[in-house]
């Protein structure tokens, strides 16, 4: 019945990219897509929602697909709280898609692309998470990649726009090859192609470990882990935001769930050199990619950064409850996959929040460059609001969501002493501290962020001409904003109902999630660890109003007197005596200072009113370490094999002269 | 975990060899030589603290000759000589260069963790309490060495010597309660000799080359 | 739900907030009478902030809704730090509220805001003390989860109310990683609380301010609020490390005799405590802003060290 409710709801994605192409208005077109991939959103989540509660697993096979192999579809918990992540983004982003579109496209033709392929793109999301046979899968997996290959391309007439969309598309298809190996080695050990023959095959050990490396990898591409995260912040920042949004806060979850599927679902058991290994590609992730976001001047390349870095988060999730797997301790293996699994709704939420935020902002500033934006909190007070939300919730700060699904984590690595090997509790404390350092500098991050954007004053002239988004826009942002307070306040609810995932994958569910009382979330004992939410933000209100009362009657006989800023006595302050934001990043710069490859040039003034120019750019050492010396190696053996294109017809002849004698000498 | 079966002095003598290791953290971080001084004085009281111990709780009453030495060398006479040699060279506040002080503590801490795992197998045959002292000696040891290569005075290596070999020293006591009488002497009195030898070179380097930068050593190349 | 135990955590709280502003009277006073200065009396901080609070609030036009709100949050997330910490009695119904990490957690919330409305304006002074404030918080926040996360690991829990119940219940032992999470908890409050070497709180010297110059906008009752909860925050620094290290004395049971010798050793402890920083303020010079990443990555080393020393020492 549900499994049908989603069905429903790809075939209104498949619908609504169908119908934007014979529009003729981009307004109509815009409306009427959204409208439907609005409702398809509303029926997976609806789908999802229901069949992570009731907990129990549903099979179909559809009649489509090879004739010896058809479709198979199926609804888990696991499954299900995906379908709930893409689906309910969807619907959401539905709200903001039709203003953003109007006021951004202005081209017929291209708004007809940008709606048919976010059609396709959110299908594709779909029907991967519903595949229940490596074939079904990886088609839907390529229909999502090439879909959002098309939405990164959207704006094909600049150059570094293309490039993008190249990388994006090359790595998405380097990552499939990986995903279809691994899918062959548990094919070729199992019976056949669907997932229930490929959970009754039985590996030898290392064929295990290989199959475990290609998933790693293939999946590891799309959810962006360093060192394979090199195209993220490359296509984010040129795709339109609601598709970054969804490529961002939804694809990157789509990705995880694939691992999670293959490593938990398909491959069954566990090794702990899995766990230390995700777990280690986890922490250099979150570390280098908020490093690397807060280096970042262009808003929706530091996003892209960021998602590196929950992606990092996500990954130290699992892989903790990997290595609790492995050493037989399946409570806190199942902790640790509920931490993974909050961060990942978490950060759908609230990553989508500020990608379109940012796309609100550059809508209405015109500017990509944070350091010329400033003072918007004034021009535009409610996504103001909501961003604040979004950067509040992203540093995983109290009361909000982010904040949860972080302590979780924490809680899980503090329970790594009752692994039996030292190795891995050293490794585990390591672990916890680089999370540590993660989160503070992502505290820092976003403080930058908003304040550059929204406080002090305008930086550039565009800036100042910003007004409030449309009504739609705002109540897309609103929406996201509240369910990341809502996922912070009611942690233990919310968990309660994901109970289901653990039991599903590993046999146990956490049992003493609300064994104090439906205020406190206790993950593990109420003795060990509490932390009640809505007790928090009670206590906060509680203090805030005594203190504000008993400030009351001072407040009614002096009132606020408003004056100019204190500018030392010199005269009037420009918007130029401002912190910009390489400015704010500056001291982490030099304290990380390694961490990067920094070009930093300072020309001195030419003539005496000029006051010389500072320049900085901050590249990925990734890039020029990895790929930069991989990309020139393939082109240097491309260059060896031309040689064999001598353009003389004799020499061409003499190759087809000794491919015969070759062929015949084998033959015979 | 069963820490709490331990006795007072195994836990004393387990502090000990935690503090020995911060003290090993606090030469590394350390970039004033006079400091360096003192606290390598300190590392020397809190083995010869560590001799007592184990010396008065196990009755080995040889130890105690062997505490006598360290106090006697480590924490008096060594670092005193050190002090004036540092005074009279006139070198007492000259601020070492070293290369990423942070990277060479975190390089520092997974020495330590390293050294953990290399005494696993070791740690399997003991049966001790504080067989654990173990990886922290080695861990002092590796740290010497480091401090040795990491920094360019002369003066410093010596003390980086001194600290491999208090890391040895602690590693006897505490890990095997001792070894024999004359191996002790005879470490004793290398430590003793190696740092008059020191001291001599100390000048001897300081009158050729000027300086004490051990970089300047490179000059003494045969081919270029 | 016992009444009691609500009514002595609500006084806990007021007087932690009354008492903070005498611990930082206290540290003056003792660091006048170091350097030979006759020095204000111990409470002279109550009349500042009864003088603060009198005074008209003069705000800059530029001024958002962010920057009138940020004192009153600050403070209110400060206060409801102080709720959970165990200052002088465990079992308190508010100890459960929030874990040791939450409490991290509300600081980094006060912080953010402190930052935002230190931006808010657009001077460069706010946003430089801003991006200093990050900066240092980025080095001692992960430093005093490690530190916190060596005694959590000991004593298998995170809430504050049961790490020193441990304590207090268990045959007294050594612990060497303390040593090392304890030393790292001093450098960390002493960063945090903007004390000497990191920050100066005396200064009025923009260029070395790191607090004070976020601050520098305030005036009359948000200033007075910002001031008190600073003042908190430290008193906060001060109850955690003394009582998670030496917890002796504080009340077990929620009885008379017992909150009394609680109060008493608490009062001693916090005396203590403020001598030390005190001490340490006159002989140490402030850093150079560059240079306080060396010592705050010398204590998040210390912290891993004792987190390593945790693992290799004290497990078997």
């Amino acid at each position: 019945m549900y499994l049908h409710l989603a069905h429903f709801g790809v075939f209104l994605a498949l619908l609504a990219a169908a119908v934007s192409l014979p529009v003729r208005s981009i307004s109509t077109g815009a409306r009427m897509a959204f409208t439907l991939l609005g409702l398809s959103g509303l029926a997976t989540a609806t789908s999802g929602c229901m069949g992570m509660l009731t907990g129990c697993s549903l099979n179909l096979v559809l009649p489509i697909g090879l004739p010896w192999l058809n479709s198979h579809q199926h609804l888990d918990p696991l499954a299900g709280f995906f379908l709930l992540i893409v689906g309910g983004v969807t619907a959401i982003i539905s709200l903001f898609g039709p203003s953003y579109v109007i006021g951004s496209v202005s081209n017929l033709a291209a708004a007809r692309t940008l709606a048919f392929f976010t059609g396709l793109f959110v299908a594709g999301m779909y029907l991967v998470i519903l595949a229940a046979d490596a074939f079904s899968f990886m088609v839907a997996w390529e229909l999502m990649s090439v879909a959002s290959y098309f939405l990164v391309a959207h704006d094909h007439h600049k150059k570094e726009n293309v490039d993008a969309a190249f990388i994006y598309l090359l790595m998405a298809q380097v990552g499939g090859l990986f995903i279809l190996l691994g899918y062959g080695v548990l094919a070729g050990f199992g019976s056949g192609f669907t997932f229930t023959d490929m959970q009754a095959a039985t590996l030898p050990v290392h064929w295990q470990h290989i199959a475990f490396a290609l998933a790693f990898i293939g999946f590891g591409m799309k959810a962006g882990i360093v060192p394979l995260h090199v195209w993220l912040p490359q296509a984010h920042p040129v795709a339109p935001s609601h598709i970054s949004a969804l490529m961002s806060g939804v694809m990157l979850k789509v990705a995880v769930y694939g691992f999670i599927r293959f490593c938990y679902g398909l491959l069954g058991t566990f090794h702990w050199q899995w766990g230390v290994i995700i777990l280690l590609v986890g922490c250099a992730s979150a570390l280098l990619g908020i490093l690397y976001a807060l280096m970042q001047q262009d808003l929706k390349r530091l996003l892209a950064y960021s998602s590196v870095e929950n992606i990092g988060i996500i990954y130290m999730g699992l892989g903790l409850s990997v290595l609790f797997a492995s050493n037989g301790n399946p409570v806190l293996a199942a902790l640790g996959l509920v931490a993974a699994l909050y961060h990942c709704i978490n950060h759908a939420l609230f990553k989508s929040l500020l990608f379109l935020g940012a796309g609100a902002l550059i809508n209405q500033s015109g500017q990509h460059d944070l350091n010329r934006m400033g003072g918007l909190m004034r021009l535009m007070p409610i996504t103001a609001m909501c961003f604040l939300v979004g950067c509040i919730s992203i540093s995983a700060l109290p009361p909000f969501n982010g904040f949860v699904s972080e302590w979780l984590t924490f809680q899980t690595a503090l329970q790594g002493t009752v692994l039996d090997s030292g190795v891995t509790k050293s490794i585990i404390a390591v672990a916890a501290a680089s999370l540590a350092l993660t989160g503070a500098l992502a505290a820092a991050c976003f403080v930058k962020v908003f304040g550059i954007a929204f406080l002090g004053q305008a930086r550039h002239q565009d800036t100042l001409q910003a007004h409030e988004v449309s009504f739609g826009m705002r109540a897309s942002q609103i929406l996201l904003a509240s369910g990341c307070l809502l996922l912070g306040i009611f942690p233990s609810a919310a968990i309660n109902s994901m109970q289901t995932i653990p039991t599903d994958l590993l046999g146990i569910g956490l049992s003493q999630v609300e064994s104090g009382g439906w205020l406190w979330l206790t993950p593990i004992s109420a003795r060990a660890s509490s932390y009640g939410a809505p007790l928090v933000l009670f206590g906060i209100s509680i203090a805030w109003a005594g203190a504000y009362l008993l400030l009351h009657p001072r407040r009614r006989k002096t009132p606020v007197r408003y004056s100019p800023r204190w500018d030392c006595g010199f005269g009037s302050l420009s918007t130029r005596n401002q912190y910009t934001a390489t400015s704010f990043s500056q001291p982490i710069r030099r304290i990380f200072r390694p961490i990067w490859p920094i070009d930093e040039r300072v020309d001195p003034p030419s003539t005496a009113e000029d006051g010389g120019r500072y320049s900085v750019h901050v590249g990925d050492w990734a890039w020029e370490k990895l790929y930069l010396p991989l990309g020139r190696m393939i082109q240097r053996s491309a260059k060896m094999v031309t040689k064999i294109q001598g353009g003389n017809i004799r020499t061409y002849l003499a190759y087809s002269f000794f491919t015969l004698i070759v062929m015949l000498w084998i033959v015979i | 975990m069963n820490f709490t079966v331990l006795t007072l002095a195994e836990q004393i003598i387990l502090t000990l060899a935690a503090l020995m290791l911060f003290t090993s953290f606090l030469l590394l971080a350390q970039t004033r030589l006079l400091t360096l001084i003192h606290i390598f004085a300190l590392q020397g009281a809190l083995l010869f603290a560590t001799t007592l111990v184990i010396a008065f709780t196990y009755g080995r009453h040889h130890l105690l000759i062997s505490a006598a030495l360290t106090l006697g060398l480590k924490v008096f006479f060594i670092p005193i000589q050190m002090q004036k040699l540092v005074t009279r060279l006139d070198i007492k506040r000259e601020v070492e260069v070293v290369g990423n002080p942070s990277l060479i503590m975190f390089g520092a801490a997974a020495l330590v963790l390293f050294s953990y795992y290399a005494v696993l197998p070791i740690r399997e045959l003991s049966m001790l309490a504080t067989r654990n002292t173990i990886a922290v000696s080695l861990a002092i040891v590796l740290l010497g060495m480091l401090l040795i290569i990491s920094r360019r005075k002369a003066v410093v290596q010596v003390v980086g010597f001194m600290c491999m070999e208090n890391g040895l020293m602690f590693a006897a006591v505490a890990a095997t309660q001792g070894m024999p009488m004359v191996v002790e002497m005879g470490v004793a009195l290398d430590v003793l000799v190696a740092a008059i030898l020191f001291g001599i070179f100390f000048f001897q380097i300081r009158t050729e080359f000027g300086t004490l930068d051990v970089d300047k050593l490179n000059l003494l190349k045969e081919v270029d | 739900m016992n009444v009691s135990g609500w009514i002595l955590a609500l006084g806990q709280t007021a007087l932690l907030i009354l008492l903070a502003p005498l611990l930082s009277g206290w540290i003056k006073w003792v660091k006048c009478k170091f350097q030979n200065r006759r020095g204000p009396i111990p409470w002279q901080p109550y009349r500042d902030l009864a003088k603060l609070f009198r005074k008209e609030v003069v705000m800059a036009q530029q001024a958002s809704p962010l920057f009138r709100a940020t004192p009153y949050l600050v403070f209110s997330v400060t206060v409801l730090a102080s709720s959970i910490v165990p200052a002088f009695a465990v079992g308190l119904p508010t100890a459960v509220i929030a874990d040791v990490i939450v409490m991290v957690g509300f600081f980094a919330l006060a912080r953010f805001f402190l930052c935002l409305a230190g931006m808010d304006l657009g001077t460069a002074f706010g946003g430089m003390g801003a991006s200093r404030e990050v900066t240092i918080s980025s080095l001692t926040e992960p430093a005093m989860l490690l530190s916190i996360f060596t005694l959590a690991m000991t004593f298998t829990s995170t809430n504050l109310d049961a790490m020193v119940l441990h304590t207090l219940t268990q045959p007294f032992q050594i612990y060497p990683s303390f040593i090392f999470a304890g030393m790292s908890l001093l450098l960390v409050g002493v960063a945090e609380c903007g004390r000497i070497p990191i920050d100066n709180p005396a200064t009025h010297l923009e260029l070395t301010m790191i607090h004070e110059a976020m601050i520098l906008e305030y005036s009359g009752r948000h200033l007075a609020l910002l001031e008190w909860a600073s003042m908190l925050k430290m008193l906060i620094f001060g109850v955690l490390i003394c009582n998670l290290f030496l917890p002796w004395g504080t009340a077990l049971h929620l009885e008379p005799t017992a909150i009394a010798v609680g109060l008493l050793t608490l009062g001693i402890k916090l005396m203590g405590i403020g001598f030390v920083l005190a001490a340490s303020e006159s002989v140490l010079a402030k850093m150079r802003l560059f240079r306080t990443p060396e010592l705050l990555s010398l204590a998040f080393i210390i912290a891993l060290l004792g987190m390593l020393g945790h693992v290799i020492l004290e497990v078997h």
